[in-house]
């Protein structure tokens, strides 16, 4: 054997070798991401810190029933099948909704997914009687799933949830609620502080590694159910780095290859130096939530209106560094949902003076107002240069600015709150500036102007109440058809901008700098995104 | 000794005391409300509700401070709200992390502070002592927060030499004592220096000033004792006054910088009482305090009983 072996061309032997080894010994594709929170999210199953914390260790650990197309870049996504493979409301009772659960899947830890696992999580954040039950995820999903009356396991594959009222715009609710594995819970001792460290879904990545405000290491779930959308990357690294000029230098010297939320100021050194700036229209708006009670000046919709006309938004981009858009509404005008408002929102000092005019103010003899705004933090942009922008804007035609600046932490208690309560009304509060997701029906538009949820018990915080608008929203609600559903949503938010709720100034472009490693990443036109797309050289 | 190392005991008693009573009345006090570090921004009164009886932050305050006082002489810290984790675990690994960080940057600027301080006592008036007292009041003065990122642009940026944040390649828990992780703490130590080294620079240069002018130093400099003993009298003499600044030095920055650990992302007790302020995560809040409290008075006692081993007159006082 020895002889025949000696007797072959070396590179007979060495090149068959040297090729095994390399793709056994193949690297690890490896991606940094410094991400702008101060900790990483919770990994119990239920993302804290917001609808940014979801693309960290919601949507990547865990699956929801109904999924957001997260994976395209170009057009807005759309809601897709999940752990539920289809849902059909039931004929008789519309309130009534049936889940087909997804078979084959299975969570990490190996146990198999089935509809007793569905309503295990639902009792997880639900069901305050249930073994399983934290108040910590309950508190992070209860808001956003408000509509859920009860629920229970048809068979093993088929959940049935009813509503508390007819909601067609249900399944919009079902993205943020992710599915956790019952067995691993089981497992750890029934400890969601152990579950933390080794948690299991189904999700396209597994949780290798956790030190707390540290790191979390996500490596590819490479059985993923989903074969269009296994990871292209083996790891990726979330590295919590609040501070954006400190996410910036570990971007600049290599020790990340991905930042979100990269300062305005450092943009030219980054371009110059090869970085890659990605934006994209994201459901974001920065506006003055006007209080609409008697006695706010906001409730002169000609006061509104020409607030509205009365600042240069390109400006306000401008001093963005080109890191937002202007706003014509509370959405995007590329969303399906914007419609046809008449009220067109743009610069146009005469015009805003002339319905100054007619409302009996100018500059010299100008209506005061106070409005409560933040010193900053996440969705605040740069909440003090703004807003002093726009105080020089509206002074010109005779709006008088005042500011209460607080932490964000507190605004989010005034704003809970709502404008009647004594802790605005009272200190002569009219207006609040606070930046708004606007990612669904809910978020973007429904809370805001139904009147059933004026603050405290939703977040119309001006207490707007437009009868015709409570009823389009009965309709929609009661409305299975989506394009049907599209079309008062639009009409909804026409409404909206020709009420002038708000004064709309800009849209975030949700900004990420990548390193020339990061070969592909597609970034969704939403805050969750999909980072399975994400490859590296 | 042994009733004087028990006296100093009974004193920091009350100290800490005081301010877990302090701390945790700040904290009520402050605009905003604990329960935000858990609860989404829009989240309705009826979850806030509940929150607020799973977290026992619906019993009045005197209550809940009683009970937390109640769980620390136990040895339990309680758990955080934010993050639903440990305080106790928490904190001790920041305070870890942060000790790494102060000891460093404690020698670099205890040892610069009293070279720099000693040549410019000897020296005064001369160009040395200028410069000395220049880069004692820029220590002092200058912002850390700039500091740090002027020295992460050149050293980290421009020449790449070392990294921009982190508390290792693989995270603090991972640390090891060699090339590869301690890149990681010289800027923040450097940064951190600054202060001490500032301070303990000042002290120094007046102790051995006055010093000089001392008649003992008169007399022994007749007896002709070389300058090199003469130099060991002054250090005997001075050591006392820079052990105490230095205790207090320590301490301070056992506190952690707030900014230099968020600039340099170093997870260490700043960072975390950042973290813990914003969040208005009450039981963090107090837990980080009450340990970076006895870290102090520790740290204090240890000065009081070492000086007097220096300085036996101190021990007669």
């Amino acid at each position: 054997m020895s002889s025949i072996l000696k007797k072959m061309p070396s590179w007979l032997v060495t090149l068959p070798l040297s090729l095994c080894l390399q793709t056994g010994l193949k690297a690890e594709t490896v991606a940094r991401y410094g991400i702008s929170m101060a900790d990483i999210p919770l990994t119990t199953g239920q993302p804290d810190r917001g609808a940014g914390a979801y693309q960290f260790t919601g949507h990547t650990i865990y699956d929801p029933l109904i999924a957001w197309e997260a994976n395209i870049g170009t057009r807005p996504g759309k809601l897709v099948p999940g752990l539920a493979t289809a849902w059909k409301v039931d004929p008789k009772d519309n309130k009534k909704w049936l889940f087909t659960i997804r078979k084959g899947v299975k969570f990490h830890d190996g146990s198999d997914l089935k509809a007793s696992a569905i309503v295990w999580n639902l009792d997880k954040v639900l069901d305050d009687k249930s073994p399983q039950f934290d108040a910590k995820q309950s508190a992070q999903v209860r808001p956003r799933i408000p509509s859920i009356a009860n629920y229970r396991v048809v068979d093993d594959y088929t959940v049935e949830i009813t509503t508390k009222s007819v909601d067609a715009l249900f399944p919009y609710q079902l993205p943020w609620f992710l599915i956790g594995s019952p067995a691993q819970w089981e497992r750890l001792g029934k400890d969601w502080s152990k579950v933390a460290t080794q948690p299991s879904g189904t999700g396209p990545f597994k949780l290798d590694k956790l030190v707390p405000r540290e790191r979390a290491d996500l490596i590819k779930n490479a059985t993923y159910w989903d074969k269009t959308r296994i990871a292209k990357t083996d790891r990726i690294v979330l590295v919590p780095i609040p501070d954006a000029m400190t996410r910036a230098n570990a971007l600049l010297n290599g020790q990340v290859d991905i930042i979100e939320s990269p300062p305005p100021d450092v943009l030219p050194q980054l371009k110059s130096s090869g970085f890659k700036l990605v934006t994209n229209v994201t459901p974001h708006v920065w506006p003055y939530h006007f209080s609409t009670y008697p006695g706010s000046p906001w409730a002169d919709i000609r006061v509104r209106k020409a607030a509205n006309l009365a600042i240069d938004r390109n400006a306000i981009v401008k001093l963005l560094n080109g890191l937002a858009t202007p706003a014509k509404g509370q959405l995007d005008s590329t969303s399906p949902w914007f419609g046809k408002p008449t009220f067109k929102i743009g610069y146009d000092l005469p015009a805003a003076k002339a319905l100054m005019a007619q409302a009996g103010y100018s500059p010299s003899n100008p209506v005061k107002a106070k409005i409560i705004i933040a010193q900053g933090g996440t969705g605040q942009m740069l909440s003090l240069p703004m807003n002093e922008f726009i105080q020089q804007s509206l002074a010109e035609i005779g709006i008088q600015l005042e500011f209460e600046v607080v932490e964000l932490e507190n605004l989010y208690l005034h704003w809970r709150s709502g404008a009647k309560a004594d802790m605005n009304s009272g200190k002569g509060i009219t207006g609040i500036n606070l930046g708004y997701v606007t990612a669904d029906p809910f978020y973007a538009l429904t809370r805001f102007v139904d009147s059933h949820y004026t603050a405290p018990n939703g977040v119309n915080w001006g207490g707007y109440n437009n009868p015709k608008m409570d009823t389009t929203l009965d309709t929609l609600r009661s409305n299975f058809d989506t394009k049907v559903q599209d079309a008062l949503l639009a009409e909804v938010h026409q409404t909206m901008v020709d009420d002038a709720l708000m004064l709309w100034v800009v849209h975030d472009v949700n900004p990420h700098s990548l390193s020339p490693k990061v070969q592909e990443f597609v970034q969704a036109q939403h805050w969750f995104q999909d980072l399975t797309t994400i490859r590296m050289k | 000794m042994l009733v004087y190392v028990l006296k100093r005991l009974l004193y920091a008693l009350p100290i800490a005391l005081s301010v877990t009573v302090i701390s945790f009345m700040l904290v009520y006090l402050a605009p905003g409300d604990p329960l935000n570090a858990i609860a989404p921004a829009d989240a309705p009164v009826e979850v806030i509700e509940a929150l607020k009886i799973a977290y026992g932050l619906d019993k009045p305050v005197p209550v809940q401070y009683a009970l937390w006082v109640w769980r620390a002489l136990h040895g339990d810290l309680g758990t955080s709200i934010a993050s639903g984790r440990a305080v106790l675990t928490e904190v001790m690994g920041a305070v870890s992390n942060t000790f790494m960080l102060a000891t460093i940057a404690s020698i670099i600027g205890v040892c610069v502070g009293c070279v720099l301080g000693s040549l410019a006592g000897y020296q005064r008036g001369t160009w040395i002592d200028k410069i000395a007292t220049t880069l004692s009041v820029i220590g002092v003065s200058i912002p850390h927060y700039w500091l740090g990122l002027v020295l992460t642009i050149v050293f980290s940026i421009t020449l790449g030499w070392l990294p921009a944040m982190g508390a290792g390649p693989g995270g603090s828990s991972e640390w090891a004592w060699d090339i590869e992780h301690i890149r990681f703490l010289v800027l923040p130590a450097v940064t951190l220096c600054v202060i001490p080294m500032g301070i303990i620079t000042r002290t120094v240069r007046a102790l051995v000033a006055e010093m000089l002018e001392q008649e003992f130093v008169i007399a022994l400099r007749a007896r002709g004792l070389s300058n090199k003993t003469l130099f060991m009298h002054i250090a005997k003499n001075t050591a006392p006054t820079v052990l105490a600044v230095t205790g207090l030095q320590i301490g301070y920055l056992m506190g952690g910088s707030i900014l230099v650990e968020t600039v340099f992302a170093w997870p260490g007790t700043g960072f975390l009482l950042n973290t813990a302020i914003f969040q208005r995560d009450i039981p963090l809040l107090q837990g980080t305090l009450l340990v970076l409290c006895m870290i102090f008075v520790v740290l204090n006692l240890l000065v009081d009983i070492v000086q007097p081993l220096i300085d036996p007159r101190m021990g007669r006082v």
